[in-house]
């Protein structure tokens, strides 16, 4: 039985007897997790490769259904409703639980329209609303100086640092509660990092905030909860400082001091 | 020695690859040359003459360059959007059962000779032309739609290779911000995979152009410039397969062999302008 830290906030999700198996597949990747999601508060999930921690973010938005076969079971609840429900609307649920990439996704399109897109697909036409929504948007990530001159230009032409940081910013615009960044600052280097870090950090204000990542440095920097994965199991959930001081399975305190990963 | 049989190796491929830009230089020469007297005799008039009247020794190709353009205009207008439904539900629709079987049958299809078209042009879709449309059958507008057939599975099939060039990562980006299937393939797949597709289309409407057998069959070869797409028609293929066993005069003899050099000056253009533009291997980090 996993180790999990009593959460005083308000939940955004929680993550009942969740499994999931893979197409073709013959051992589930995620076994009978339990994990409560807080609210307003940086989550991040750590593990080594192959423990289900992207599997498991990926079900937060039902990215799976997008491929045929995968097998799912369990709940998941948001507000009180488990979104693992069949006849979920995918639409809705993706704009209200946004995804961050591991490499910076641009649109083959404008800065501007990449922010706009997700409005737009809203039904949004009002010039100066659209307007007013994508600079706000890029002011949130912290791109607005870089690119205020240029928002009709390519937005392949910017940096990658500032691509994920467009990213961000096309999340942001439609005002979702929870964002998933499954592994951000993979494809980036150090400073872009450090950027993206803190800007994860301000975001909390406003959205929930699930983060996997293989860099446990990152967790300990950006995040409020940890939880360590390990085979398709949620070993243990706790206070950031404590999986990190004084973690309470043995299992996690082998892993964060490198005896294994 | 090792030394020495990479050189005879380096140079012997040289020598092959080489030899391909001799060969066609040497074809170019041989149609300029066989195509002088025709030049000599018609000049530019050549291409703006609407009359061939072999007795009278009197060569336009114009309705041969009307026919060309025209049945490779339908056969593009009748084969692009069906491409691009075919090659949308491969990549993005069919289920993966599907998928493979679907696309190695169209594979399939690309394959087959262009004279089993044509005949099977001539016996099956004349006479639906001709309840239809009306007319004999034979015809520009039978031309046009055996020719969108010939080049829809190579276009599909190109097509969706293009779009399958799009990262799944792209994809999901635009679902995770609550798009449909729909918006996926017009705002990202077709953007994305724009070049390649446009890229496919030049080299179909390229292979249009030239197509000889498929059409030779359909088409009728009369040289007569007509609006109404159910007369017969010829193009400069057509006219080539139909008339060299029958030139009985040099000049008749170098008319078509100015033809064929025209169709083989816009054949290069139009693929030089498919290879080069739109295919040419796009930018790293992109």
């Amino acid at each position: 039985m996993a180790t999990i830290v009593d959460i005083t906030e308000e939940k955004a999700l929680k993550v009942k007897d969740f499994e999931f198996m893979y197409a073709g597949a013959d051992a589930p990747s995620v076994k009978k997790l339990n994990m409560p999601i807080a609210k307003h508060s940086i989550t991040a999930l750590i593990g080594p490769s192959g423990c289900g921690k992207t599997t498991l973010l990926r079900s937060f938005n039902r990215m799976h259904d997008l491929y045929p076969g995968n097998k799912y079971s369990g709940e998941i609840l948001f507000k009180e409703r488990n979104i693992l429900n069949p006849k979920e609307d995918l639409i809705k649920l993706r704009i209200q639980i946004g995804m961050i990439f591991q490499k910076p996704t641009a649109f083959p399109m404008s800065i501007f329209d990449n922010v706009a897109y997700g409005l737009r697909l809203q039904g949004l036409k009002n010039k100066t609303e659209l307007q007013g929504r994508v600079e706000k948007a890029l002011q949130d990530a912290a791109i607005w100086n870089e690119v205020k001159d240029r928002l009709k230009h390519d937005a392949n032409g910017l940096s990658g640092g500032q691509q994920q940081r467009l990213c961000i910013a096309r999340a942001v615009a439609v005002e979702p509660e929870i964002l998933l960044f499954d592994e951000p600052t993979s494809a980036l280097d150090p400073i872009s990092t450090a950027g993206i870090e803190e800007l994860i950090v301000e975001l909390r204000e406003r959205v929930s905030i699930i983060i996997v990542t293989h860099n446990m440095q990152q967790a300990a920097r950006v995040s409020d909860y940890t939880g360590f994965m390990y085979l398709g199991e949620l070993v243990e959930l706790g206070r950031t400082e404590e999986i990190f001081v004084t973690p309470k399975e043995r299992l996690t305190e082998e892993y964060i001091t490198g005896k294994f990963g | 020695m090792s030394n020495i049989i990479d050189k005879i190796f380096a140079n012997s491929t040289k020598f092959i690859a080489f030899g391909i830009l001799l060969l066609v230089a040497w074809i170019f020469t041989v149609l300029f040359e066989h195509s002088l007297e025709s030049i000599e005799a018609f000049g530019f008039n050549f291409i703006t003459e609407d009359k061939w009247a072999p007795n009278l020794e009197k060569f336009g190709a114009l309705p041969a360059i009307y026919g060309s353009v025209i049945s490779t205009f339908l056969a593009m207008v009748l084969a692009v959007p069906l491409a691009i439904g075919v090659a949308i539900f491969l990549s993005e629709i069919a289920h993966a059962k599907l998928k493979a079987p679907v696309g190695v049958s169209i594979e399939l299809l690309a394959a087959i000779p262009s004279v089993i078209y044509g005949m099977w042009g001539l016996f099956y879709f004349v006479p639906i032309v001709r309840d239809i449309f009306g007319g004999i059958g034979i015809s520009m507008l039978t031309a046009g739609i055996v020719l969108s057939i010939m080049i829809l599975p190579f276009m599909a099939a190109v097509t969706r290779d293009a779009m399958n060039t799009t990262p799944d990562i792209l994809k999901e980006s635009a679902y995770a911000l609550g798009g449909t299937k729909w918006d996926v393939v017009k705002d990202i797949i077709i953007p994305y995979a724009k070049a390649g597709i446009i890229g496919s289309f030049i080299l179909a409407l390229g292979r249009a152009i030239g197509e000889t057998m498929a059409v030779t069959f359909v088409m009728g070869n009369v040289h007569k410039i007509s609006t109404d797409l159910t007369e017969p028609a010829t193009s400069i293929p057509v006219t080539l397969a139909n008339e060299f066993a029958e030139a009985d005069s040099g000049l008749y003899y170098s008319s078509l062999f100015e033809l064929s050099l025209l169709l083989l000056v816009i054949s290069f253009t139009i693929i030089s302008i498919a290879k080069f533009y739109f295919l040419r291997r796009k930018r790293i980090g992109q």
